[in-house]
């Protein structure tokens, strides 16, 4: 909770950086700031408490998501010292908007009663909104931004609907007293709360851009500032994951038949479709958007997976997903700068040009493919593994079919890097983008090599 | 306390359940425009709607439940609506800005 009050201070030091004429000094600032909030919010580890008439509830699973939140913005506040430029005028009211996304997230980690869900994901998606429409001079930015307001206010209107009949039938927000709610009349709960139920799974499934709600992903990344569509195949995906989980964990488990059978139709959808769409695409951006939607799709089998160790499996997947799809867009952020274009081929021959960011993205490949040591195959394993303890066996079947068919759209891009010809296009490095390839490199092998770091901790 | 008391003896003889179908019906409205009309800022209009069709249910389930927190609801996404549209409003001017109309199947560049 005091995570969140700090890093909403940080919103506004941004403003009023503005203010002062100090822009320079925004983004060191913040990336020390956020190293400091970091620690104090490791601090409420095992300190689990409630805030603000049980509203905000602070417990480990938060912590380590809040921890994750922190840490993927932090990086990107290292990317945006060079991604926008040290004359951009608007470089306060980007960092104060990001976040305040990050503040978005937090909430959606901590959240207790369906009122303060709904304002997290607003926080988010509004702030997200602006910062997808945030080239105004270029048309495709306006037209990601503005596809994804629709959407994003449509299927926030489904998620409100939700919660009404949620609130009609069991007379309360809170979480856990919809829960003693669902336990006390589970052979009589009305039709007007399973419909909720599923209309806020509809609802998230559409922030987690699962199949049949992921129709804005590929166009809002492809035209978002790709400092952006990093930040939305991370930070939002992992925000979007954690609540839906904490939903459906605390809430929804006397309703879960009818839920669990929209998840996993999902599932299997999103898989599929992520996956075979994600085979011809020659846009890196689409294509990172596809595997985003296809990752949704595995993520999704831990959602449902609710017995056994499923807390932590997902909290590893995310990692393990988080520092790969980074690294991937740290690399395209300055290949693409240079190129002018975001296709596959702007990557010819990086191999011999910066074998350091060829190698990043290699790595961020093979463990988006799941291919072992990193990360993306123990991810993949423990997720599989507990489905399976769930029995859900043909889920599982269906998701492994579809993670070898991934491999061959994630080796495109390692082909263009090592076996094309070099192509004249000349990438400049920086030391913020080097940092960040390299911790992402050596997380995503720590974690590979050591998975117990983060499976044994929640 | 006294207040719920209060708000629950002004009920009208009218069922709950006319207002969920009529919160329904507007929600539906609301829906069938955003996914058939072709001007953005009818398209916004119409997720106006949704959301005051969901305000009206929270508000006749809070008055029969006698249970204020539904009314409190409404303010909060009477905030968000009010946001979300600051937000729609200002992409819109920055698209019109660049292409000079207000609908959206001008705005397909991208596909697949």
């Amino acid at each position: 909770m005091n995570t969140l009050i700090y890093v909403s201070c940080l919103g506004f030091f941004c403003m009023i950086a503005e203010i002062l004429n100090q822009r320079k000094l925004i983004i060191p600032v913040l990336v020390l700031a956020l190293a400091v909030i970091f620690g104090l919010n490791l601090s409420d580890w095992n300190h689990g408490q409630t805030y603000f008439n049980n509203m905000v509830q602070v417990d480990n699973f938060s912590v380590a998501f809040s921890g994750l939140a922190i840490f993927i913005t932090l990086l990107l506040f290292i990317l945006a010292s060079e991604f926008y430029a040290a004359s951009d005028t608007h470089i306060s009211d980007y960092s104060a908007i990001i976040i305040f996304i990050l503040c978005g997230a937090l909430m959606m980690f901590n959240f207790n009663n369906l009122a303060m869900l709904f304002i997290g994901i607003e926080t988010l998606s509004i702030s997200l909104y602006v910062m997808a429409g945030s080239r105004r001079f270029e048309v495709k930015s306006n037209e990601a931004g503005f596809k994804y307001f629709l959407m994003g206010s449509f299927m926030s209107g489904f998620l409100l609907f939700g919660i009404a009949l949620i609130y009609g039938a069991s007379g309360t927000f809170y979480l856990d007293k919809i829960y003693q709610y669902t336990q006390t009349n589970s052979a009589i709960l009305p039709v007007t709360f399973h419909v909720g139920a599923v209309l806020i799974v509809f609802a998230m499934l559409f922030k987690t851009s699962s199949a049949p709600f992921h129709f804005w992903a590929p166009d809002v990344y492809e035209g978002s500032p790709t400092l952006i569509t990093a930040m939305m195949s991370t930070l939002v995906k992992v925000a979007a994951f954690a609540a839906f989980y904490r939903l459906i964990s605390h809430t929804f488990l006397y309703v879960f038949p009818s839920v669990e059978t929209v998840i996993a139709i999902s599932a299997v959808l999103t898989v599929s479709i992520g996956n075979f769409i994600a085979l011809n695409q020659t846009n890196f951006k689409r294509l990172l958007a596809y595997s985003g939607i296809s990752h949704a799709g595995y993520l999704l089998l831990a959602i449902i997976s609710l017995r056994g160790n499923t807390e932590s499996s997902l909290l590893y997947y995310a990692v393990g997903y988080s520092v790969s799809t980074l690294a991937a867009f740290s690399v395209a952020m300055l290949v693409f700068k240079a190129a002018g274009n975001e296709n596959i081929d702007a990557l010819n021959g990086l191999g011999k040009k910066n074998p350091l960011m060829a190698a990043t993205l290699t790595m961020a490949m093979l463990s988006l493919a799941g291919i072992p040591p990193f990360a993306g195959f123990f991810g993949k394993y423990y997720i599989f593994s507990e489905a399976m303890k769930n029995g859900y066996f043909y889920l599982v079947l269906v998701a492994i079919i579809n993670s070898i068919i991934g491999v061959f759209y994630y080796f495109k891009p390692i082909l263009a890097m090592y076996g094309q010809p070099a192509n004249e296009i000349e990438v400049k490095t920086n030391y913020a983008n080097n940092l960040v390839l390299w911790v992402c490199l050596a997380l995503s092998l720590a974690l590979g090599l050591f998975p117990d770091l983060i499976v044994g901790l929640l | 306390m006294q207040e719920t008391i209060q708000v629950a003896q002004n009920l009208p003889s009218t069922p709950q359940t006319w207002y969920l179908i009529l919160s329904t019906i507007l929600f539906s409205i609301g829906v069938m425009g955003v996914l058939f009309r072709r001007n953005a800022i009818i398209i916004l209009m119409c997720v106006e709607l949704m959301l005051n069709a969901v305000n009206l249910l929270l508000v006749s389930y809070s008055s029969y439940s006698g249970n204020l927190e539904g009314q409190v609801f409404v303010f909060f996404v009477m905030v968000v609506a009010a946001a979300e549209v600051a937000v729609g409003l200002a992409l819109l001017v920055s698209i019109y800005r660049n292409i000079a109309s207000t609908d959206i199947d001008v705005l397909s560049r991208m596909k697949w």
